[in-house]
């Protein structure tokens, strides 16, 4: 190979450009949001030293109120969308005519613009023409029209669901490409011996692809923990404060009400509950790739 | 071997139809706001809140796909602002990705395995937790309300998909086609241009590809925050500010929709298995 001290210059001068950008995009960022949280910045030209006073001020009882909220509404989410995304997977992985069109139809909540998808759940949700309450109606289930959003906990359920639409199918085509990882000669070899195949399932491919299971959900805990767009499309946090998880709160704080040193001080603690999650991430990939060695 | 396999996937009967049961409910939850979408863009306006609900519409029409043009004014410029966001984003995104992957791919050196793991760690933080400094940092520089508030942060959420894949598919490259054109008297910069890259083009357009999209389709925040001008739009901030009014008029937004998801649409059935392949490279090693 190219001499080694050359090409270790030459690999630095290669990645150069891409760690000045995000060392100014985001990691400077990430400092200096920890630096504004002890300050009572705000778009006065002037910010000073406050101490813990920030921290001290959010550390009340909507605060807590707003935690558990968040890791309610992210546990459902995830719950949801691994289930759904990945019996989807295991459907279309089974050999029928036309699985194919099938996966490419399982795209579009993905792809198009989140926000465009999240308008046209606007429409399903609402209560006097939405396809939901419509329906609702229709089969007797329900007497009038139901506003989905403008009630606590039905617009809690209605962003939940929307939420998982978006992130299910990249949760199904991952779950998809464990479930065709799986080696086929062990299938193969239990049919021999007669396993039916709920037993093969059960025994085999479920305890295969438990691993790429458990790392997809760490993934989407971590993007659903930041999901922002649904909720502010759809009820902005409301109706009176329902649907207000810690990124919709921190939001409001920072750049609704301008409030820069507070809102850092809030997004402080996502930070904190984000690292805890990328920790626990780790742990859990190499404890598993620990056990797959053995 | 052929023949078991043939057997092994086998179903009855009952297994088929309960199978195409559970795909066609699955499907229905994915593609129902779409079907509804498309069906109350056809719906006259003056039909869409009658009561009871109708799920066909009656009369339905296009008129919506043509009075939309007249009634978002700046609609056009919407789409035209939504590609150029994320062209430019896709642009910049390979220019910076392109060599990193290449050195974290191709050449060893100390505490790769560190630093990819921190442009990795990028992902855990959406921009929502650092607005205020970007905000601020926006203001000095006199971006804000300009196409870079929108392009500025958008290339740094991208950086970390767009360097896993690439580097994902340049090792599989084998080694032996440096060493040869080492051993040949060609120097690094040779190596990576004349060798390696040609190579790599289909993973770089794998890349670009899911670029393009990741940036169409999550243009919402920065633009929500950072930029006020309605020229600088892209479309679902404009369509939001829309969608917002008192009076929505629905089967005009959502033929706008469709319009604006139709571009996406044609680039995922076009290119779907490259896609897959991208969206998933990595995902699972065996």
């Amino acid at each position: 190979m190219p001499g080694q001290k050359t090409a270790v210059l030459f690999a630095w001068l290669l990645l150069l450009p891409a760690v000045l950008y995000v060392a100014a995009i985001v990691a400077y960022p990430l400092v200096d949001t920890f630096y504004l949280s002890f300050t009572d910045a705000s778009l006065r030209k002037t910010t000073n030293w406050i101490g813990w006073a920030n921290y001290e001020k959010i550390f009340d009882a909507e605060f807590a109120t707003i935690i558990i909220r968040t890791f309610v509404w992210t546990f459902l989410s995830v719950s949801l969308k691994m289930i759904i995304g990945t019996s989807g997977a295991l459907l279309l992985n089974a050999a029928l005519p036309g699985r194919a069109v099938f996966r490419i139809l399982t795209m579009p909540p993905w792809i198009v613009p989140m926000a465009i998808g999240i308008f046209m759940w606007g429409w399903m949700y609402n209560g006097q023409f939405g396809m939901i309450s419509g329906l609702l109606q229709r089969f007797g289930l329900s007497d009038g029209p139901v506003a989905f959003l403008a009630y606590g906990s039905s617009a809690f359920w209605a962003t939940i669901v929307t939420d998982v639409w978006i992130g299910v199918p990249m949760v199904t085509m991952y779950m998809l490409a464990a479930i065709q990882a799986v080696p086929q000669d062990l299938n193969e070899a239990a049919w021999v011996d007669g396993a039916s195949r709920f037993y093969r399932l059960r025994r085999i491919t479920l305890p295969m692809i438990f691993p790429a299971a458990i790392t997809m959900s760490m993934i989407s805990l971590i993007s659903t923990f930041n999901s922002f767009d649904i909720i502010w499309i759809l009820t902005q946090g409301g109706p009176s404060g329902a649907t207000t998880t810690m990124i919709i709160d921190t939001y409001s704080t920072a750049i609704g009400s301008k409030k820069f040193g507070e809102g850092a001080a809030r997004a402080v603690i996502i930070c904190l509950f984000l690292s805890a999650f990328a920790i626990l991430y780790f742990r859990a990939v190499t404890k598993l790739s620990n056990r797959m060695a053995t | 071997m052929m023949k078991n396999n043939a057997m092994i996937n086998r179903y009855r009967w009952w297994e088929v139809v309960l199978m195409y049961c559970g795909i066609a409910l699955f499907l229905f939850f994915i593609l129902a706001p779409f079907i509804e979408g498309f069906l109350v863009s056809l719906k006259p306006l003056g039909l869409l809140f009658s009561t009871p609900y109708k799920f066909i519409p009656e009369n339905g029409s296009f008129t919506a796909y043509r009075t939309m043009w007249e009634s978002v004014p700046g609609f056009g410029r919407y789409i035209f602002n939504s590609f150029f966001i994320s062209t430019v984003i896709t642009l910049v995104v390979l220019l910076l990705v392109v060599p990193a992957s290449y050195a974290f791919a191709r050449i060893e050196f100390k505490n790769a395995g560190y630093l990819l793991g921190a442009f990795l760690a990028v992902n855990m933080f959406s921009g929502a937790v650092l607005l205020i400094p970007l905000f601020r940092l926006m203001r000095t520089y006199g971006l804000l309300n300009t196409y870079w508030a929108m392009i500025v942060p958008g290339v740094a959420f991208l950086i970390p998909t767009a360097i896993w894949l690439l580097q994902t598919y340049m090792r599989r490259i084998p080694r032996e086609l440096d060493e040869a054109a080492y051993v040949d008297g060609a120097g690094h910069f040779y190596i990576m241009r004349r060798v390696i890259l040609p190579l790599a083009m289909p993973g770089i357009i794998v890349v670009a590809i899911t670029t393009f999209i990741g940036a169409y389709a999550q243009q919402f925040i920065f633009a929500l925050t950072f930029n006020s001008k309605t020229e600088f739009m892209p479309l679902p901030i404009g369509l939001f500010a829309y969608f917002g009014r008192q009076e929505v008029i629905w089967n005009e937004l959502m033929a706008a929709s469709f319009v604006g998801i139709a571009p996406a649409m044609i680039l995922i059935f076009a290119l779907q298995r490259y896609l897959v392949a991208g969206l998933t490279a990595g995902a699972v090693k065996q």
